[in-house]
């Protein structure tokens, strides 16, 4: 019996395809809204995650300049100094790995090959901070660091672009026309949170940096690793008051640095895509619903125009019941091509999305079937009232219904 | 032929003082004003009578499509009117069937469906529906029109599907509300020899309203409404 009302649903609907088209529109586009957030938002959520962890663990960054919302600028702003990270240094407990570090852009060659990269002096201890492992080699030594011998570690990038092939130990790349001997390769990293190619990279002695590149003892980062999330509240205060002190801010002066701690901003930035994704659900919810009153309203349309032929049904000993599920399973099957239909078109919107924003595609099988079968409880929903005044018509006057 | 034989068997229709109102006060109109009848097993009953005299209004009460006002209907012994939708649906499926003037085939469905339909909601296999769909409309001779639309039939075949749709399910009683008013001579009498034949061979009890005396005349017995009463019931030599 619900095969046939089926099979004699999907034979309507095709007798008025443009009609029922139209009416799925509201159905189908919140259902696409739906699927293609969730995808869209569960694509940059996992891509953020990955981020977070190429940041390293429970990592607290020390930049100059105050607090502001928004990307830190900086340039603008009192720089670190050597005696800052001292400081640091000696007064800071519960600390796994700490380096100072500045970044200027320069030109590498090696050969005929050359390439624009971003080049970071810093001290041994760097590639701790940031969980950065070696493919060859190594970091540099405290006795390099101390002296400011011109060596480097680049990253996968440069290996690539520059060697092509070739083994870059303890080969010599020009940096800025300053010779400088390969001493490691790293591990590629990929894309960071603002789009930048990480692995294109040159890591040198800070001191060596500072002499023969930047040509001055600005520091512009200091990187702190705690031994574990708990002891971060507890780090990042203590920076702030030694910083404070180093720095000579007087008291109720704000701050003229700021230490972020990244699994806050992680945090923070999650919460937002969460609100997003709630505001949007919201509209997408509207939406349904919208599509759920044009199904109740092409229904009636429906059960009017065929009056008749629901007195012939009664006529010819049709129940009650039996012409109430005939339409009720027109509006699922009607709501249930709906949500295929939005499917599709979520994920073609998602897929096209993840393309654009360079994030990763994921195909849950879960939601779809959440969505089909909430598409299904739409039609019960708002195809029942029309059902029932189709159920609950007398047989004569439906017979008489011109 | 024992079994047609009236005298030997109970009334399967019995009407006792049934009216029908439709409309209040002075604007009442009493369709049916006190209408006393019984129908025997195997009957072949003509109603005739002036246009508005009650004859659909009785027949609708008759085929379990409205209830009367007051009085009594049994069906085979059972008070109808104590009985719900439901039930009186099962009735109309199973026992009764009803052939309209204007023939009420679905539009857009062909032939073989609209006769099956009856069985649909019976639940009946879909092998079995076909096979007995198709044996009810070679019976009314149209066999070779089973994939037709009804607009693709002329108004004789139209009716014939509907007879067929109606005797699919074997029904005790067939009620035909002016079959032949939408026909031609020529096809009225074809019409009728099919209903006789249906009358004759497989025992189905039939009532139908006529305005035409050759039509009736193929009954064994007119009944003749006027103003909502019976006028006069009469036996004819068949
Ligand atoms: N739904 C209705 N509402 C109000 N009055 C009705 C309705 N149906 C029938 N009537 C009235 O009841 C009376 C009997 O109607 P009915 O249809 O039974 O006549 P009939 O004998 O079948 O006539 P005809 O030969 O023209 O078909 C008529 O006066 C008609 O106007
Ligand atoms: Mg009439």
């Amino acid at each position: 019996m619900i095969w046939e009302s089926v099979k004699l649903a999907l034979r309507t609907i095709r007798r008025n395809v443009l009609r029922s088209i139209l009416t799925l529109l509201g159905i189908v586009i919140g259902v696409a809204a739906v699927v293609a957030l969730v995808t869209i938002g569960e694509g940059a959520q996992s891509r953020m995650t990955s981020e977070l962890s190429k940041l390293g663990s429970n990592m607290l960054i020390a930049r100059p300049g105050a607090p502001t919302p928004g990307p830190p600028t900086g340039s603008d702003a009192r720089s670190f100094t050597e005696r800052d990270v001292d400081a640091l240094r000696n007064g800071l407990s519960g600390v796994r790995a700490m380096a100072a570090s500045s970044t200027k852009g320069a030109k590498v060659v090696y050969g005929t090959a050359s390439q624009d990269t971003q080049v970071t002096g810093t001290e041994p201890s760097f590639f701790e901070t940031q969980d950065w492992s070696f493919t060859a080699g190594g970091t540099f030594s405290d006795s390099d660091a101390r002296s400011g011998t011109a060596v480097c570690v680049i990253g996968a990038t440069l290996v690539r672009e520059l060697f092509q092939g070739e083994d870059p130990m303890g080969r010599v790349i020009r940096v800025n026309s300053m010779p400088c001997e390969v001493t490691g390769t790293l591990a590629p990293k990929g894309q960071s949170a603002f789009g930048s190619d990480q692995d294109n990279t040159v890591v040198m002695p800070l001191r060596t940096f500072q002499r023969r590149i930047a040509g001055s003892t600005r520091i512009a980062t200091i990187n702190v690793s705690g031994l574990n999330a708990a002891v971060l509240p507890a780090i990042q205060a203590d920076m702030t008051d030694i910083l404070r002190e180093t720095r000579r801010v007087n008291p109720g002066e704000e701050d003229d640095f700021t230490v972020r701690d990244m699994t806050q901003i992680a945090a923070a930035m999650s919460s937002t895509t969460t609100v997003m994704t709630g505001l949007l659900g919201a509209v997408a919810a509207v939406s349904l619903l919208v599509g759920g009153i044009g199904i109740m309203n092409i229904m009636l349309v429906s059960v009017a125009e065929r009056t008749r032929e629901i007195g012939i049904r009664l006529a010819i000993g049709a129940r009650a019941s039996q012409v109430l599920l005939q339409f009720l399973v027109e509006a699922v099957v009607l709501c249930i091509i709906g949500g295929l239909l939005g499917l599709a078109l979520g994920y073609a919107i998602a897929g096209g999305g993840a393309l654009l924003l360079g994030i990763p595609f994921r195909f849950n099988a879960t939601m779809a079937a959440v969505a089909v079968v909430f598409s299904g409880v739409i039609g019960v929903v708002f195809g029942f009232f029309p059902a029932r005044s189709a159920a609950r018509l007398d047989p004569i006057e439906a017979l008489r219904h011109e | 032929m024992n079994a047609f034989d009236p005298h030997a068997r109970e009334p399967i229709i019995s009407l006792r003082g049934l009216r029908r109102f439709y409309g209040e006060g002075a604007a009442r109109v009493h369709a049916l004003d006190g209408v006393d009848l019984d129908i025997l097993p195997g009957e072949f009953t003509a109603i005739m009578g002036a246009s508005g005299s009650g004859k659909s209004t009785c027949m609708n009460i008759i085929g379990c499509l409205d209830r009367p006002t007051a009085g009594t209907y049994s069906f085979s012994g059972v008070d109808v009117s104590t009985l719900d939708n439901d039930r009186r649906a099962l009735l109309r499926r199973n026992s009764l069937g009803f052939v309209f003037q204007g023939f009420n085939l679905l539009p857009r469905t062909t032939a073989l469906e609209n006769v099956e339909l009856p069985l649909v909601y019976r639940g009946m296999s879909r092998g079995e529906r076909e096979h007995r769909a198709a044996a009810a409309l070679k019976a009314v001779g149209l066999e070779g029109r089973e994939g037709h639309t009804p607009s693709e039939l002329s108004g004789g075949q139209q009716q014939r599907v509907a007879i067929a749709r109606a005797i699919v399910t074997d029904p005790l009683v067939l009620l035909a509300d002016e079959p032949t008013g939408n026909l031609d001579s020529a096809r009225s009498h074809e019409l009728m020899r099919l209903v006789t034949d249906l009358n004759r061979e497989r025992g189905i009890t039939i009532i139908m309203v006529t305005h035409e005396e050759d039509i009736a005349a193929y009954a064994g017995r007119k009944v003749i409404f006027a103003d909502g009463k019976i006028r006069s019931d009469v036996k004819v030599a068949a």
